[in-house]
């Protein structure tokens, strides 16, 4: 689904890393990990073209990243979910407003069943008319993830999702993207949390990557 | 769910950006109503002045008093039977003195001043032949002048044709600073609603589905503003004094008839300026946002 070959990504001041290589096959369930800085987000953002690779080449559903035009890659974010550590929701649109904005924003139709039951799937169907400013760390994650997934997309993406929360509330989370992934989603998770990581894989089949001096690793073996 | 309610929904409603486009339509609509309304007038004032000035003729008929009469009556037969002229009257004493108040006051004593007695005379379309008409009347009455005041229409219909021009230029110069205004405030609103673009990029929303729902708001924002300034203009011109039938600069300012229609124009012609600057900035936008 996503495929790394030889990728390195400059922001101007050297490689952040060099030499990616890694495929996330359809169903997969990978943890990306590494100290701060590394370039888990940069990853990520390579994943759904919001960056273009240095050097090296991007696959999105074995389409060089390179080659979409801006509409193609319009079209592959609608097969992917994002996310983000800090969200990222319009301030001025409800809940539920907010998670259903990739269909209304792609024209796909969505029925208020639909929308509800997924509000209360992961919680927030208390606070669908709420405003993004007045939720907890916790309800805005659920909300980010709601919206991610919203589309039923190939490929979940997330960013330190548990960052901001307690641990019941992190479990909680990854046991909704557990779920996901056993209905077929690939998930990618960036965190550097380990016990959250151990936590995931006594649950599911998770691969462990780790970003360490510039380089991608497998890791795992020691967690 | 229409595409009017989705740009109503994601396209943030409050905020400096929205006073900004509705403001600065608003304005400029206003001050375009005038800019109209003084092309409008001068264009009908330097119409008239040309009409009236190349379709009016004097006569001055100096003569001894006791022959003042008889002179008269001779002009006016040679008038009468002169093809091209449309008719001609004797100027009354009060005409006269109302002409001469200017210049030497009220409670003119007239009888007491040798004034000549003036004709005032109205061409056809086609006007008579002047030469032609100067020798007659030299040769009836010699004491007449025939004035077609060509001394004044010269200046006055280029001084018209000035005033029309810079009218027009002046309807130009605020459709110019009009449009680069709602530019302005297009690329403001744009610029203000970064993260807008950038959430829906995210989501997989196309160009052209977010610069459409940003145009749809402003463009609506635009029309909505010119609306009021262009009711607010008229309104301001239904307020400037009548200028009781004849037509002046100032006095005179408006439209008549079906001219109250012409500033009705202005609101859709902003709406489609601002479509037009919107579309541009939003997609020049847009390149900047992967």
């Amino acid at each position: 689904m996503i495929a790394f070959e030889n990728v390195a990504h400059d922001y101007g001041g050297g490689p952040l890393f060099r030499d990616v290589s890694a495929r996330l096959e359809q169903g997969s369930f990978h943890f990306l990990t590494g100290p701060s800085g590394a370039g888990k987000s940069t990853f990520l953002k390579l994943c759904y073209g919001e960056l273009l690779p240095s050097s090296g080449r991007v696959s999105l559903m074995n389409r060089d990243v390179r080659t979409l035009s801006r509409d193609g890659l319009a079209g592959m974010r609608q097969r992917i979910g994002v996310v983000h550590q800090d969200c990222q929701f319009l301030d001025h649109l409800s809940v539920e407003q907010n998670v259903g904005l990739p269909m209304t924003a792609t024209g796909r139709p969505l029925s208020d069943s639909d929308l509800s039951d997924l509000l209360g799937w992961v919680g927030l169907g208390q606070r669908a008319e709420a405003l993004p400013p007045t939720l907890s760390g916790g309800e805005r994650q659920r909300a980010a993830l709601a919206r991610a997934i919203i589309s039923a997309p190939s490929v979940l993406l997330a960013d330190e999702p548990t960052g901001n929360l307690d641990w019941d509330m992190s479990q909680r989370l990854m046991m909704l993207m557990i779920e996901l992934n056993r209905m077929g989603t690939s998930v990618l998770i960036a965190t550097h949390d380990l016990q959250l990581i151990r936590f995931a894989k006594a649950q599911v089949n998770a691969r462990v990557l780790r970003i360490s001096g510039r380089r991608l690793q497998i890791a795992g073996a020691e967690l | 769910m229409s595409a009017r309610e989705i740009s109503r929904l994601v396209v943030p409603g409050r905020g400096q950006s929205v006073w900004l486009v509705l403001l600065s339509s608003a304005a400029m609509a206003f001050l375009a109503v005038f800019a109209l309304a003084l092309s409008v007038t001068a264009s009908q004032l330097a119409g008239n002045w040309s009409t009236a000035l190349a379709r009016t003729a004097t006569i001055r008929l100096s003569a001894p008093p006791a022959e003042m009469d008889a002179q008269t009556a001779f002009v006016l037969e040679v008038l009468r039977t002169t093809p091209g002229i449309a008719g001609a009257r004797v100027m009354v004493s009060d005409e006269q003195a109302a002409l001469l108040e200017p210049w030497l006051g009220p409670d003119l004593p007239l009888d007491a001043l040798p004034l000549p007695r003036l004709i005032e005379v109205t061409e056809t379309p086609e006007g008579p032949d002047r030469q032609g008409l100067r020798l007659r009347l030299a040769a009836e009455a010699p004491g007449a002048v025939f004035d077609d005041h060509t001394r004044w229409r010269r200046p006055l219909a280029e001084a018209a044709a000035r005033l029309r021009a810079f009218a027009l230029v002046s309807l130009g110069l605020i459709g110019g600073v009009t449009a680069a205004i709602i530019v302005l405030a297009a690329s403001a609103a744009l610029a203000s609603n970064g993260q807008v673009i950038r959430v829906l990029r995210l989501v997989g929303a196309r160009d052209r589905f977010i610069a459409l729902a940003f145009v749809r708001r402003i463009s609506g924002r635009a029309f909505a503003g010119a609306m009021a300034g262009t009711a607010l203009g008229i309104g301001a011109l239904l307020l400037v004094p009548e200028a009781g039938g004849s037509v002046h600069l100032l006095s005179g300012l408006g439209f008549s008839g079906a001219g109250w229609l012409l500033p009705l124009a202005i609101p859709p012609l902003a709406m489609v300026l601002a479509w037009m600057a919107s579309m541009a900035t939003a997609f020049q936008v847009l390149r900047g946002v992967t």
